[in-house]
């Protein structure tokens, strides 16, 4: 194996120096963000240092359960994330987003580990579970996030909209049928728009990764279809089920527009 | 002249939020004939009473009744559909005039009833209005036109009680007038039927105008005449 050139700590402070290229576009339109920015950064490395000490013991893991835990963890976090994001949010979003991307996640990256990868010796391999997972997730919780945003903000600006058509007769479905095909497309429009520029403008980081550690390009490729697939039909899932369970949610069992559970987030600073 | 049909019986709403009783055991009894408007000091809560009469606002005590019996949760878009809530606003909406009229019609609510444009000429010559009306941009009318469309949208579907919430608040003496032109030609036609009024006004004239009992709020509370029941008509 030819062995890639190595990265030197001083070489990822220049880099790190890139991130100020964020604070002043932060700074010069005032979006309040330098905070939020700092912090972002200093997550990205302690996270991915801590990943790369612990990744040789996880990927040696033999027992089904650990691997679980470890997946476990990775959604929840996924899941808790996804809610933070929206402008506007109502009690008990987390547990909608949390639910939302257990189950697309899950039922997406099973399905793929069951079927496609049957020759696995064992199904909880974490040498292809645990980056599967992983990468499903970082989409997903993409996908819930926006399409959450999405919905609560357009029930919220179009209150008067919903409103009228609920004071018509309508249904919650009926009520709320624009906010929800809008928030459902947004959550789909970037995994599509990746679909479109895969291979001809963005090089996928695993595939990439594999080729550099030597593997195969034919081989690769596979694999990165297949990931394609699986982060496609997750974040459909995903968006899909959060969007129904927050309409849900945002209507009383009357049909009502309970509009008085949203509430704006504060500012963050 | 009142036939004594109940149609909705709002009985001892409450409504707080914090430490503030916002409605505080309001109660009306609507029966068909009842032309009723309802008058009072901005954040006196009638608003709020009219919006819970359509089950839009979330009530902590009290019920309504519709019709002899209380409303479960899943009838309530037929409610709706029958007791029909006019926004104090009208939301713009894309499309012309006729497809804003026309949407209600998409509901599951209503998909026995028939779309029908000539009705809508003819009532909307009575306020001044040609067929081209139909063809115009919703989102390009005036405010008042806009309420006109409400109303319209509302009246079309033949409702047995009609909720207006302040529909001219925003509207100038001229264009009040032709929404209270409609609503009072649907109220002449409709006398066979039984139908009923609630009409929300800070406007005093307007309140006699278009009523024939006026009810005050005060705080949250309702219940006592503040003006005798005059003949009406």
């Amino acid at each position: 194996m030819i062995a890639a050139i190595e990265i030197t700590t001083w070489q990822i402070a220049l880099a790190a120096l890139l991130i100020l290229i964020n604070g002043i576009v932060s700074f010069r339109f005032r979006l309040g963000m330098e905070r939020t920015l700092v912090f972002a950064a200093i997550r990205t490395v302690v996270q991915l240092w801590l990943l790369g000490l612990i990744l040789t013991w996880v990927f040696e893991l033999k027992s089904w359960w650990l691997v679980l835990s470890i997946a476990a963890v990775m959604t929840t976090i996924a899941g808790w994330t996804a809610a933070s994001r929206p402008k506007y949010r109502f009690p008990g979003m987390r547990r909608l987003t949390l639910a939302a991307v257990w189950a697309s996640s899950w039922l997406l990256t099973g399905y793929v580990i069951c079927l496609l990868m049957a020759d696995l010796r064992s199904w909880y391999d974490p040498q292809y579970l645990i980056p599967l997972l992983g990468m499903v997730l970082g989409n997903t919780l993409n996908g819930i996030s926006v399409a959450l945003s999405s919905l609560v903000e357009s029930m919220s600006r179009r209150r008067v909209e919903v409103e009228t058509l609920t004071a018509l007769g309508a249904t919650r479905m009926e009520a709320s049928a624009d906010a929800m095909r809008d928030a459902i497309r947004t959550g789909m429009i970037p995994i599509i728009n990746s679909m479109m520029v895969v291979g001809l403008v963005s090089m996928p980081g695993m595939m990439t990764g594999q080729v550099i550690a030597g593997m195969d390009p034919a081989q690769a490729i596979r694999y990165q279809i297949v990931i394609m697939f699986i982060i496609a039909a997750a974040t459909a899932a995903g968006t899909v089920s959060v969007v129904y369970l927050a309409t849900w949610k945002l209507f009383g069992p009357d049909h009502r527009f309970r509009y008085e559970v949203l509430l704006e987030r504060e500012k963050q600073t | 002249m009142t036939l004594d049909i109940e149609l909705v019986h709002a009985s001892l709403l409450v409504r707080r939020v914090g430490d503030q009783t916002l409605l505080n055991q309001a109660s009306l009894r609507l029966c068909a004939g009842d032309r009723v408007a309802l008058v009072g000091n901005s954040g006196s809560g009638k608003s709020l009473f009219l919006r819970s009469l359509a089950m839009l606002e979330p009530i902590d005590d009290g019920q309504i009744g519709w019709r002899g019996h209380v409303i479960a949760p899943a009838t309530a878009p037929r409610y709706r559909s029958r007791v029909i809530y006019v926004h104090q606003q009208a939301a713009d909406y894309g499309g012309t005039v006729e497809q804003v009229l026309h949407r209600p019609f998409e509901l599951a609510v209503h998909r026995e009833r028939q779309f029908d444009r000539d009705w809508l000429v003819a009532r909307l010559e009575t306020v001044g209005r040609s067929a081209s009306f139909l063809e115009k941009d919703h989102q390009r009318l005036s405010g008042g036109e806009r309420q006109l469309v409400a109303c319209l949208r509302a009246i079309q579907l033949q409702p047995e009680v009609l909720l207006l919430d302040e529909p001219t608040a925003a509207l100038d003496q001229t264009a009040a007038l032709q929404v209270e032109a409609l609503v009072s030609q649907w109220l002449g036609e409709s006398q066979g039927h039984e139908s009923a009024m609630v009409w929300v006004s800070h406007d005093h004239d307007q309140a006699v105008r278009v009523s024939n009992v006026i009810y005050q709020m005060q705080a949250g509370e309702l219940g006592t005449f503040t003006e005798q029941v005059k003949e009406k008509r």
